[in-house]
């Protein structure tokens, strides 16, 4: 199991060909509040770079970007019910959607932890 | 544009974790560690302390002060007795709002509180008058909720007898202080006008009280929302008339029969026709908020007005806007739709406030 960043602040833990997608941290409190989360629904494919939801909190709205070409698995529900979840626990338990990857080689184009690091210090 | 200016109190803001931002030429806090919604609720709950040092504060003298006020002002200045304050606007010819501002008498004059982006505006503006003008440099704080009284007591006993809407100098810790019964958040509460030099000093006295904690720009927001209180620049502006911003009773009924003020026509004209668009509270059905320039639709899907400001309620507990609809559409009860992000949501327009107002009268 592997994670990968992005320069929009979400990460991406990868299994084989699928992974789990969330916000990272950083992200989380820069947002400050989180009231409202908006997924899609399972089955939805998506081209790197589209819109695949959106985050609200107390201070302005946020979307959120497919990292990759990917198709949803499944969305977390439960952010739409608790939103405050993703300031709790962004990294863990508030993960935004499981996903199945299209094409393994785009990983290539994503940060490490290393790199994220440098991105945000 | 120039580097922004500091309150007398930016030391504090930082040493008390407040994250500073650019508004309206001044470093303000927008909010502390304990985040926006905390801060706004502490003021619903007990009380929250704001620095608005960044409000212009203007000393108004001069002979026949109170006619010539009402030169600028559609509200009547005449028979405001000495320690009474009043909210009211600079109007422009068009019947536009130019800002809002609060007009206090005193003992020699008049005491003004005008927005900070509209300070130099305002000046100007008052100096057009055969008036003495004085700008004064003052730090001024809020201090707001239901335990306001308290609080301001612990240090002016005496403040406790203010009403809603009074004012008067008291000795606060040996400074001459001005403390006026009001505020912008819904609740009771308090503006205090300090001499810069004993400002942190006295606020971290205030400070101590167990039920008061410090909140930010971004509560002081969200409070006047859910109030269902106008921001200037936001829900009245230069383009927005006095009636369609549901403020005719800033208009005392003699200003309304005889006009006198910049822009009368058009106010009058809708005095009696209504006007073609009206500010109303429009509350999501959903959770998502509809922010300032969302368009609003009516069920046909024709545009019928926008949002002026929206965000999260949290008191109400939801998504809270309110902007202009065209007046057809405007009653309470009517279904709209917010396009957010391209799609159509439903709502309802609501009579404001989304939170009642806790004022002591």
């Amino acid at each position: 199991m592997t994670t990968y960043y992005t320069e929009e602040h979400e990460w991406l833990e990868v299994e084989g060909d699928t992974a789990t997608l969330g916000i990272t941290k950083h992200a989380a409190e820069a947002l400050g509040e989180v009231v409202f989360v908006e997924l899609q629904e399972a089955g939805e494919t998506y081209d790197k770079d589209d819109e695949i939801g959106v985050v609200e909190s107390v201070k302005a709205a946020s979307e959120l970007f497919a990292p990759l070409a990917m198709e949803v698995l499944e969305a977390n529900g439960a952010l739409e019910d608790n939103p405050g979840m993703v300031n709790e626990d962004p990294e863990g338990n508030a993960w935004f959607y499981k996903i199945k990857i299209s094409d393994p080689a785009e990983l290539e184009n994503l940060l490490d932890v290393n790199a994220y690091k440098a991105l945000i210090d | 544009m120039s580097e922004p200016r500091k309150t007398p109190l930016y030391e504090l803001h930082v040493e008390l974790g407040g994250k500073m931002v650019d508004f309206a030429g001044w470093m303000m806090p927008v909010n502390y560690e304990a985040g926006v919604a905390a801060e706004h609720k502490q003021c619903r709950e007990k009380a929250a302390l704001f620095d608005v040092s960044h409000m212009g504060q203007v000393e108004l003298y001069g002979k026949d002060i109170a006619a010539k006020l009402e030169t600028l002002c559609p509200s009547s200045f005449g028979k405001l007795p000495i320690g009474k304050a009043r909210y009211t606007f600079f109007t422009n010819p068009q019947g536009g709002i130019m800002d809002d501002l609060i007009v206090a008498a005193t003992e020699d004059g008049f005491f003004l509180v005008v927005n900070a982006s509209m300070r130099a505006q305002d000046v100007a503006h008052l100096k057009t008058l055969d008036l003495e003008v004085r700008e004064i440099d003052r730090s001024l704080i809020a201090i707001q909720g239901p335990a306001a009284e308290a609080v301001v007591a612990a240090l002016v006993p005496a403040a406790a007898d203010l009403k809603f809407m009074e004012t008067s100098v008291f000795d606060l810790l040996g400074a001459e202080c001005r403390i006026a019964r009001l505020g912008y958040t819904g609740e009771d509460g308090y503006e205090i006008s300090l001499p810069i030099e004993r400002a942190i000093e006295i606020t971290r006295k205030f400070l101590e009280h167990p039920d008061l904690e410090l909140a930010g720009l971004g509560a002081r927001d969200s409070l006047r929302l859910e109030a269902g209180l106008c921001l200037y620049g936001n829900d009245i502006d230069n383009d927005t008339s006095p009636v369609e911003a549901n403020l005719n009773w800033a208009m005392q009924k003699k200003r309304r029969i005889e006009g006198g003020f910049p822009g009368a026509d058009r106010i009058l004209r809708e005095l009696a026709d209504g006007p073609s668009r009206k500010l109303v509270g429009i509350k999501p059905e959903g959770r998502a908020p509809a922010r300032r320039g969302v368009e609003v639709a009516d069920e046909a899907g024709n545009i019928i007005g926008s949002v002026t400001s929206g965000g999260f309620g949290p008191t109400y507990g939801g998504p809270v806007s309110m902007g202009y609809v065209s007046a057809e559409h405007a009653a309470e009860g009517t279904s709209v739709n917010l396009i957010i992000r391209g799609k159509p949501r439903p709502a309802t327009i609501i009579k404001l406030p989304f939170v009642a107002q806790n004022y002591k009268r």
